[in-house]
């Protein structure tokens, strides 16, 4: 070990593909399972909140008119972003406290593979055509149902980021994630894997500091249309399902299941944070 | 050839002179074979029975004020006895019954539709104001369709989801509305039932009669007692199913506000809920559309069911070119529309369903004359009894008043205009609704550009306001969410559980 | 011909606009239009309406017989029907017109001289339309010249379907100079068109060149009129009318058998063209068997009894 004095890095939020400070020059203390000192993290405000949804709604149309193939593509380079920074996210899990950060890692990367490769694939499995009484043409089609709020579970840190927001991008949703709180230094790094992937700016917005203090802004926001809210803090979330229904947003958590287990992966993740579009048209000569 | 002139006839007598006009005789379905009930109980636990409450409501006639029966209003106790009805059916009987068994009672609830479906017709015109032609030829055959289309899913769950075990949810409440009471009631209980799940379903408080007919075709399908319920009320029925502590999934149809309350009521419950909520639909036609058949798609679009239709194309968007062609044609079209009793087999336009939505389409128009926008309807005498609303255009609106942006849920129309696809589509889109649009154009490359960009759940094409078993239907934003028919309207009433 | 020939007073474009008539005529889904010709052939007409629809039918029909058996005494039969279409009632209207092969022209105006029901005749190469057009003009001069009081003749399918348009324009229009001063109906073949689209360009290129009526069918081939195809062609009527103030009467012809069916296609008529089409001076019905039905009809409006074919003659 050298006695170079090692290049500490600011943990940003990530928003619009930037990675700016909080508005509000706010910080807070992030520190290990041991109690050390990790970082001055940013603490996001309910106006980066605002900026984000800003930033996932000007980059929503955008991601969604590219060809599934090539959404399936850019995700599937995040995949290799992440395998090359193995270590780091190793030892962000390990100060964490994570029992097995080797064992998450390769599981978030694969998640996030298996996802990937829906996105061309989807449409032919939930989608599809309908045989109306008529002389009609009916077809059914997913597509994304806009600007998605993800609220990031605590456990697993990086695992429960990558089974949550997979499934709410890949077939053409922007997202604005809270991102967990026990270990935020993982939701940062992996806004630079994205920055250095080919995910256009603005698909998915991180912000680390408080679920408490940003949740009712998240669901009172009427340009986000559906929420996850698997890392919902069970007390909050009564209020934050009162709230979200002021523009009847879409709410959604995950299946409760370990999020090793396979079932916890499923084409349904993605659909219930989709709409069903169906198109009509008359079939003559 | 004068040796054939002798067989010339004499010429006939001159004929009398014809009427100015052609007036159709009225042409009246005749009510004989609907038996109204002078009351009616709660459908509960397979029996209709008195309510706990003992309270009753008056149902009427909205074409002619007429009251027609007695409705008891379910209590707070009155959705417990049904809820434990519910529950009681779910864990004896129904959650364990082979798919295969279900689907047979609902075939039968199918068939039973399709052999009364005139009697239910003439009581749905009865009781809800929509035109006997409609009720005959949509609701009804639709309704039936609906049960039929489900009954085989019952068996076939497995192959609906790949890769996951499908099982009931448990206990459904489910709130309909008024403008397809039947057809709406049908929409929720043929999937719910299918999957294998019971139900406690409200009816509106206006137009019960139909679905409490449908209770006595359950009762004669031999359905296990429990299994349907059927609650009628007003809203304080409805908020005592929808909030019950019993019950696992809530289904609604109806206004957003009220969706919104159901949303929040459920809040934090965990509990399922799919809404269908309000629409204001644009309906967009260019200058090289098919333009005869887009002024019938326009008038079916709006005036369809008196526009009490939460998809109705309510708002009208004419590429500028066509603008006075279509308007011409659309005004002269209006004058051939026959607004009256419902019950008559030529009437187009039927009764506003209430006094209340009567008062709402008024203060909605009065708006639009006011902000500046111009009425036009056609000439036409209205009954002195009932309600009644003549069919309504506007034009001169603009994206900001208010008939262009709430929903009326009534015959009247909003008509503006646009000049390129991109401005189409920002207008149609700029609504905080998402249930349907329609688009008019011979150009199948534009239809697909618009059907892709178009923010709603349903897109006719060259068509509008047609429906199908088998075609999923539900709304974007506020429109609500889940979908209603098809493969997809059975993933409300399923868990979908990962194979392991 | 090119844009500087003379054109008939009849004419509402120059030859050279017919390629861009035909490509700016609209569109026609035919779902919608089916489904709209459907949802009007479910009126109810009973009672008074009733009854004075079926009056009306009788008064727009085209009592027709084109066989190649028709002889002397099958027409002159046909005229007495034509004018007294029930010997026992005095209050049945005659009909409108007999319709016939031009050989049995004279017959029939010496038949109906002075009874108000006028003589029609097909020419033009009936059915097929396609003999030299010299020959098919002189036919048209020489049925109006033995008195025929309007002249049924049928569309250049060839031309028209083969892109064509001038050209049948520019026949349509010598027809309609042929035809001088008799009623000129020209038959679209809608059964052969092959698309409500080309019915309507059809009845659009027919108009243009100065048909005072638009044709369904020729009875000849195995699709006649259907409701859709009468609507496609009402709805050109319409537009035309729209645009140019000009009135131009509609005939379905071939499988009208019914009253029902004939009270549909007015229903149609009344609300697609609007009350002042239904006349004959706009509307017609070219049927045979369709008279005896019609007369069962008003026999059982009056009696209130069901009616058998042994009370009606046959003519």
């Amino acid at each position: 070990m050298s006695d170079r004095l090692e290049v500490r890095r600011t943990a940003k939020l990530f928003i619009g593909g930037e990675f700016p400070r909080s508005e509000s020059g706010r910080t807070f203390e992030v520190r290990g399972a041991d109690g050390e000192l990790l970082a001055h993290a940013a603490r996001a405000s309910r106006k980066d909140l605002r900026d984000a949804v800003k930033a996932a709604r000007s980059a929503q149309a955008t991601w969604a008119a590219k060809t599934a193939y090539n959404r399936g593509q850019i995700l599937y380079r995040v995949a290799e972003m992440m395998e090359g920074r193995r270590g780091q996210f190793g030892s962000e899990l390990r100060e964490a406290g994570v029992d097995d950060p080797e064992r998450e890692v390769s599981a978030a990367i694969d998640r996030w593979v298996w996802y990937a490769g829906w996105a061309d694939k989807l449409a032919q499995v939930v989608g599809g055509t309908n045989p109306v009484a008529g002389s009609y043409f009916n077809f059914t089609l997913p597509e994304p149902t806009g600007v998605v709020g993800v609220v990031a579970p605590d456990e697993p840190p990086l695992l429960g980021l990558a089974s949550r927001l997979a499934p709410a991008i890949v077939a053409g949703n922007t997202a604005v994630v809270l991102a967990g709180e026990r270990a935020p230094l993982v939701a940062v790094s992996f806004g630079e894997v994205l920055a250095t992937s080919d995910v256009p700016g603005g698909v998915v917005n991180l912000l680390t500091g408080s679920k408490t203090e940003l949740l009712p802004w998240l669901a009172g926001h009427m340009d986000v249309n559906a929420l996850d809210l698997t890392g919902c803090p069970s007390e909050l979330a009564a209020d934050v399902e009162v709230t979200a229904a002021e523009n009847v947003k879409r709410v959604h958590r995950a299946a409760p299941v370990d999020p090793y287990d396979p079932r916890a992966q499923s084409p349904y993740e993605i659909t219930a944070l989709l709409e069903m579009k169906t198109v009509w048209h008359p079939i003559g000569a | 050839m004068s040796d054939t002139k002798d067989m010339r006839p004499a010429p006939a007598a001159t004929p009398v002179a014809p009427p100015a006009d052609w007036t159709y005789a009225p042409a009246p379905e005749s009510t004989d074979i609907v038996r109204i009930e002078d009351r009616y109980g709660l459908f509960i636990g397979g029996e209709f029975v008195e309510p706990k409450s003992a309270k009753w409501f008056p149902t009427i006639n909205p074409a002619t004020e007429d009251h027609l029966a007695d409705v008891a209003e379910a209590g707070p106790e009155d959705v417990d006895l049904a809820v434990a009805a519910a529950r009681d059916a779910y864990d004896s009987t129904w959650r364990d019954l082979p798919g295969s068994e279900r689907a047979k009672y609902l075939f039968r609830i199918a068939r039973q539709l399709a052999e009364r479906s005139r009697e239910f017709a003439v009581l749905e015109s009865m009781n809800g104001g929509k035109p006997i032609k409609e009720s005959r030829d949509v609701d009804l055959p639709l309704a039936a369709a609906h049960f039929f289309y489900y009954a085989g899913w019952a068996d076939k769950l497995e192959y609906a989801f790949p890769h996951v075990v499908p099982t009931p949810i448990g206990v459904a409440g489910q709130v309909i509305p008024w403008n397809f009471p039947l057809l709406m009631a049908a929409w929720k209980l043929a999937p719910a039932l299918a999957a294998g799940n019971t139900v406690v379903l409200k009816p509106a408080e206006t137009t019960p009669l139909t679905a409490l007919l449908l209770g006595q075709v359950i009762h004669e399908a031999d359905l296990p007692p429990g299994v349907v319920n059927i609650v009628t009320g007003a809203g304080a029925t409805g908020a005592a199913l929808t909030g019950h502590d019993g019950i696992d999934k809530v289904a609604f149809t109806g206004s957003t506000d009220v969706g919104k309350t159901i949303q929040r009521q459920l809040a934090g419950s965990g509990k399922r809920l799919t809404l269908e909520l309000g629409g204001k639909a644009a309906n967009i036609v260019f200058e090289d559309a098919p333009i005869d058949q887009a002024v019938e798609g326009v008038v079916n679009g709006i005036f369809f069911n008196q526009g009490h239709v939460c998809c109705a194309g309510s708002r009208l968007l004419v590429e500028e070119p066509v603008f006075e062609e279509l308007l011409d044609k659309l005004k002269d079209r209006l004058q051939t529309l026959r607004v009256g009793d419902p019950l008559d087999k030529n009437t187009d336009v039927g009764a506003i369903n209430s006094k209340q939505q009567l008062t709402k389409i008024r203060e909605l128009v009065d708006s639009g004359v006011e902000e500046g926008a111009e009425i036009y309807q056609p000439e036409c005498v209205l009954p002195e009894r009932g309600f009644w609303f003549a069919p309504t255009l506007f034009t001169n609106v603009s994206q900001s008043h208010r008939i262009a942006r709430e929903e009326i849920f009534g015959p009247v129309l909003s008509i503006l205009t646009f000049r390129t696809p991109e401005e189409a589509i920002e207008k149609a889109n700029n609504t905080p609704y998402g249930l349907s649009a329609g688009i008019w154009t011979e150009k199948g490359s534009r239809i697909l550009w618009m059907a892709e960009r178009m923010r709603a759940g349903v897109v006719w094409a060259n068509t509008f306001n047609r429906f199908d078993p088998a075609s999923p239907f539900g709304g974007y934003k506020e429109s609500g969410f889940g979908r209603e028919g098809g493969l997809h309207g059975l993933e409300p009433y399923l868990q979908l559980e990962g194979r392991p | 011909m090119t844009q500087s020939a003379p054109i008939t007073p009849y004419a509402t474009i120059q030859p050279g606009d017919a390629t861009r008539l035909v490509r700016r005529t609209p569109a026609v889904d035919a779902v919608g239009l089916e489904e709209r010709a459907a949802s009007l052939a479910k009126r109810s007409i009973k009672k008074d309406a009733k009854r004075w629809a079926l009056d009306l039918a009788i008064r727009c029909m085209d009592l027709t017989t084109l066989e190649g058996v028709d002889t002397v005494g099958k027409v002159v039969a046909l005229c007495a029907k034509a004018v007294r279409p029930n010997p026992l009632d005095p209050s049945v209207p005659s009909v409108a017109a007999v319709c016939l092969y031009p050989n049995l022209i004279p017959t029939a105006v010496e038949q109906l001289r002075g009874t108000g029901v006028k003589v029609a005749s097909v020419a033009g190469s009936f059915p097929g339309g396609l003999g030299p057009l010299e020959v098919r003009l002189r036919e048209i001069r020489d049925v109006v010249a033995s008195g025929a009081d309007e002249v049924d003749i049928v569309l250049n399918r060839s031309l028209f379907l083969g892109g064509r348009y001038g050209e049948a324009f520019e026949e349509l229009l010598a027809a309609r100079e042929a035809a001088g001063p008799a009623h000129l109906k020209v038959i679209l073949e809608t059964g052969e068109l092959g698309s409500y689209d080309r019915i309507r360009q059809a009845s659009m290129l027919a108009m243009a060149a100065g048909a005072d009526f638009i044709k369904t069918s020729t009875g000849k081939i195995g699709v006649n009129a259907t409701l859709p195809n009468g609507l496609a062609m009402m709805e050109a009527a319409r537009d035309v009318h729209r645009d140019t103030g000009r009135m131009v009467g509609i005939k379905v012809a071939g499988g009208v058998r019914a009253s029902k069916q004939a009270v549909q296609y007015l229903v149609v008529l009344h609300e697609t063209l609007g009350p002042e089409w239904l006349t004959p001076d706009l509307f017609r019905i070219g049927a045979s068997s369709l008279l005896n039905d019609v007369l069962m009809q008003l026999e059982k409006e009056r009696t209130g009894r069901y009616q058998g074919a042994d009370y009606f003659t046959i003519d």
